[in-house]
């Protein structure tokens, strides 16, 4: 589904990634932990499309076509979804009229009939069950004044709705309440076919419990710089990074 | 059994050099009162980060036609002689010939207002063509008879059929200025003892209340340009709401400037008397130009005891084209008096045309409890500029205020909120409260507030927010990964930050607002 190949960026003449590859397909869970600034989150706007930065190297083909010829919003229509590690505000643009428009952006993609009205209000209240979001928070501006929890559950609400093909979950357990915890992964579990394929990055081995990952990598540097199963989750959590960092070192000075 | 009323009550004013629209309120001593001026922000913005903005926001002007009708022209320039031929063109008494020359007499002795944020090119007052009428044809007998260009302007106008109809009887009305062409919803009001007709159908059939009330909200001695207006005035519309009725449907003027090298002057007058309710909506549009055309009008309202006036405008004049080249200059004075007690006078404007605006819509609120409102989005695009906001002057006791001010800047255009709320010394009580957000929709634009505040007495409450703000990156990338793209984006931010303004239209006319809003900054993209 996802090839990404050598992939380096560049922001403000500086290299964030410096060679990644990654290879994700249908019915896949990729976890992608990594110390703070090691470049997760640049990874995850690269894909989204998020114009910043120097693509110097690397190609990235997503459902066999070219990735990074796509324009953003079309990326999106492609079933490409991304789960912000910070949802922005979006003053004076109800949530209602907001997932509306990009639903029905998308369903025009899809050569659909624009959803009605009522039968969007019908989908929205089954989602929100689904994510236990609050029902106040849907007739709010996107995203504004929301709790740090909210606004992540706010994201796994709209990925609800958009039913992605690939989603990329950028920290959406940071910040979350135990209890947030299980329904955004229950959520996330939920949403699951053999079809599609979700990319998770986290910092704690606890949101691993909840959805099953099949492989793990270590982003260190702008380099993966150790891929596993499972259990390699684990042993950081107890490890700490330190141990990566060493064989990282060892190996570039070595 | 009920009583079904059309919703609208639809006047038009064909302005073919003839008349104007719009009007404002004239700050025309803000800066000489001193007031306090406590927030300015001029706001420069980043980089490339919004090059596609730029790229959303460059809309195309859809009213930019004209229409070839035969005109009677009185030839370019101003004195007092072409102020006599207007009069007697309009066949008007001598009292308002008297008046017209008064108001020039007083334009001569008064200098172009220089203090607004705005830099306007000189004017050739000499230049400018100050009556221009479509030929006077034969009294018409049916709506057949209606010049098929008329028609056809009302189509390219996006007026609907079915209102067409109506209209068009009173655009014949006001367009060939004939004898009226009595329609349903005009004999409607009349039963209620509502007038609504034209100015200078005004001044034939009610030459008395004209008299009474003209003038003495925005006298001609007010500023240059409504000196100006008062001389010249060309048509416009007279409302008169009787004691205790309830104008049960909206009242709408139309105005359209065609001809060209022609000035625009028209004046508006309402009268609401006790206990009355009328809303009032004004539209207009003009034809693409590459010179500018000057328009200054005048709106006076009058509000007694318990009656309340709601006016809304949708101020589409051609803006001139991406080069900042033609455009309409709008100088307009407006002006409202709350008389009596418990009165309330409501400003509601979508500003979106002209290359220069100077208007304050404002009100004087003297009767005790009496209360003021202003909501106001304007939006400046290319090489616009928008001196715009409103006064309000507290005379009476408990009397309120409240202004919703919405700058939204984009292209090179500068767009500046002024403002001026002053209690005086009886107005125990007064409150004032303002908002005024600017938001920026480019690099190269300005965003500007001016709020001048006085306050003589002890009791009274002023309240000013102001926010800058401007459509970031991280908002339109967040609507793209959700499969918006940026034109629509722009366009959901925009209307977001401009619902408080458009809920207070009538809802028809909000449709149509939010529509002019996208065309003004919507275009290229896509
Ligand atoms: N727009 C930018 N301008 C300059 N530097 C940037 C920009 N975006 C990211 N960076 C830098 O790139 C590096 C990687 O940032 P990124 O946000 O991808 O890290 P992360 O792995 O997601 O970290 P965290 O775990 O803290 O979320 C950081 O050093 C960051 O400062
Ligand atoms: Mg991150």
């Amino acid at each position: 589904m996802l090839q990404i190949v050598n992939l380096k960026v560049e922001i403000e003449g500086k290299e964030i990634l410096k060679g990644i590859s990654l290879n994700v397909k249908k019915g896949e869970i990729h976890a992608i932990m990594g110390p703070n600034g090691s470049g997760k989150s640049t990874l995850a706007s690269v894909l989204a499309g998020k114009d910043f930065g120097d693509i110097t190297e690397g190609k990235i083909t997503y459902m066999g076509k070219n990735l990074l010829e796509m324009a953003a919003e079309d990326r999106s229509k492609e079933g490409i979804f991304l789960g912000f590690q910070y949802p922005t505000e979006i003053p004076g643009v109800s949530m209602v009229n907001f997932m509306k428009t990009a639903l029905n952006e998308h369903r025009k993609y899809r050569g659909l009939e624009p959803l009605s009205s009522s039968d969007f209000l019908k989908l929205m209240r089954e989602k929100k069950d689904l994510v236990k979001i609050e029902s106040g928070l849907t007739n709010r501006s996107v995203n504004e004044g929301f709790s740090g929890g909210e606004k992540k559950r706010n994201e796994i609400f709209q990925m609800a709705i958009l039913e992605p093909k690939l989603a990329i979950l950028d920290e959406t357990d940071s910040g979350l309440d135990i209890d947030a915890l299980r329904i955004v992964a229950n959520g996330v579990n939920q949403l699951k076919t053999p079809e599609n394929a979700t990319i998770v990055i986290t910092h704690y081995q606890r949101l691993l419990d909840y959805i099953i990952p099949d492989v793990v990598h270590v982003l260190y540097d702008g380099k993966i710089v150790k891929t596993g199963g499972k259990e390699l989750a684990v042993e950081l959590e107890k490890k700490g990074y330190d141990w990566i960092k060493k064989d990282v070192d060892i190996v570039s000075y070595g | 059994m009920q009583r079904v009323y059309p919703k609208f009550c639809i006047f038009v004013c064909y302005l073919f050099g003839l008349n104007t629209i719009n009007g404002t309120i004239t700050g025309f001593h803000l800066l000489a009162l001193g007031g306090l001026r406590f927030n300015t922000m001029r706001e420069e913005m980043g980089k490339e980060q919004d090059k596609l903005i730029s790229k959303v926001t460059s809309g195309e002007y859809k009213y930019g036609f004209y229409t070839d009708i035969d005109l009677d022209i009185i030839p370019k320039g101003l004195n007092e002689d072409v102020i006599k031929q207007i009069s007697a063109k309009k066949q008007e008494p001598d009292w308002m010939l008297e008046f017209r020359l008064k108001a020039y007499k007083a334009w001569l002795g008064k200098k172009m207002p220089e203090w607004a944020h705005l830099n306007i090119p000189e004017i050739n007052y000499q230049d400018i063509v100050y009556y221009a009428a479509p030929k006077q044809k034969a009294t018409m007998k049916s709506l057949d008879e209606v010049d098929p260009l008329l028609l056809d302007t009302f189509n390219k106008l996006g007026i609907p059929l079915e209102e067409q109809k109506r209209l068009t009887g009173v655009a014949v009305d006001a367009v060939m200025d004939s004898v009226s062409v009595k329609t349903t919803f005009k004999e409607t009001l009349a039963e209620l003892g509502i007038i609504f007709c034209s100015f200078s159908e005004a001044v034939r059939e009610h030459p008395d209340l004209v008299k009474k009330y003209m003038g003495t909200v925005v006298p001609y001695t007010d500023n240059y340009f409504a000196a100006l207006n008062s001389a010249v005035f060309s048509d416009g519309s007279f409302c008169y709401i009787p004691k205790g009725v309830r104008c049960p449907m909206e009242l709408s003027t139309y105005f359209r400037i065609n001809a060209a090298h022609t000035g625009q002057f028209e004046r508006t007058l309402i009268v609401a008397e006790d206990d009355s309710y009328v809303s009032y909506l004004e539209g207009c549009t003009a034809p693409m130009r590459d010179e500018h055309q000057l328009h200054a009008a005048i709106v006076e309202i009058i509000v007694e005891k318990n009656a309340e006036v709601k006016y809304s405008t949708v101020q589409n004049w051609y803006p001139g084209d991406k080069e900042g080249k033609g455009g309409v200059f709008n100088f307009v004075t407006k002006r409202g008096i709350c008389r009596g007690e418990n009165s309330k006078i409501s400003w509601a404007q979508v500003e979106t045309g002209s290359a220069i605006t100077w208007k304050y819509p404002s009100c004087i609120l003297r009767g005790d409890n009496s209360t003021g409102e202003f909501y106001s989005v304007a939006v400046t695009n290319n090489h616009q500029q928008a001196d715009t906001g409103t006064k309000m002057i507290h005379i009476g006791k408990n009397t309120r205020s409240i202004i919703v001010s919405k700058g939204i800047s984009a292209g090179k255009s500068q767009n500046s909120y002024r403002g001026l709320v002053k209690m005086l010394k009886n107005a125990s009580n007064a409150r004032n409260f303002s908002q005024c957000d600017s938001l920026l929709l480019g690099d190269e634009c300005g965003a500007h507030t001016f709020p001048y505040i006085e306050v003589d007495n002890q009791t009274s409450i002023v309240e000013h927010e102001a926010t800058t703000s401007k459509i970031g990156e991280d908002q339109i990338f967040y609507c793209n990964q959700r499969g918006i793209s940026n034109e629509d984006a722009v366009r959901l931010i925009v209307n977001g930050y401009a619902k408080e303004v458009l809920n207070k239209l009538p809802m028809e006319f909000a449709v149509e607002a939010q529509k002019l809003l996208e065309i003004s900054l919507e275009g290229s993209v896509g």
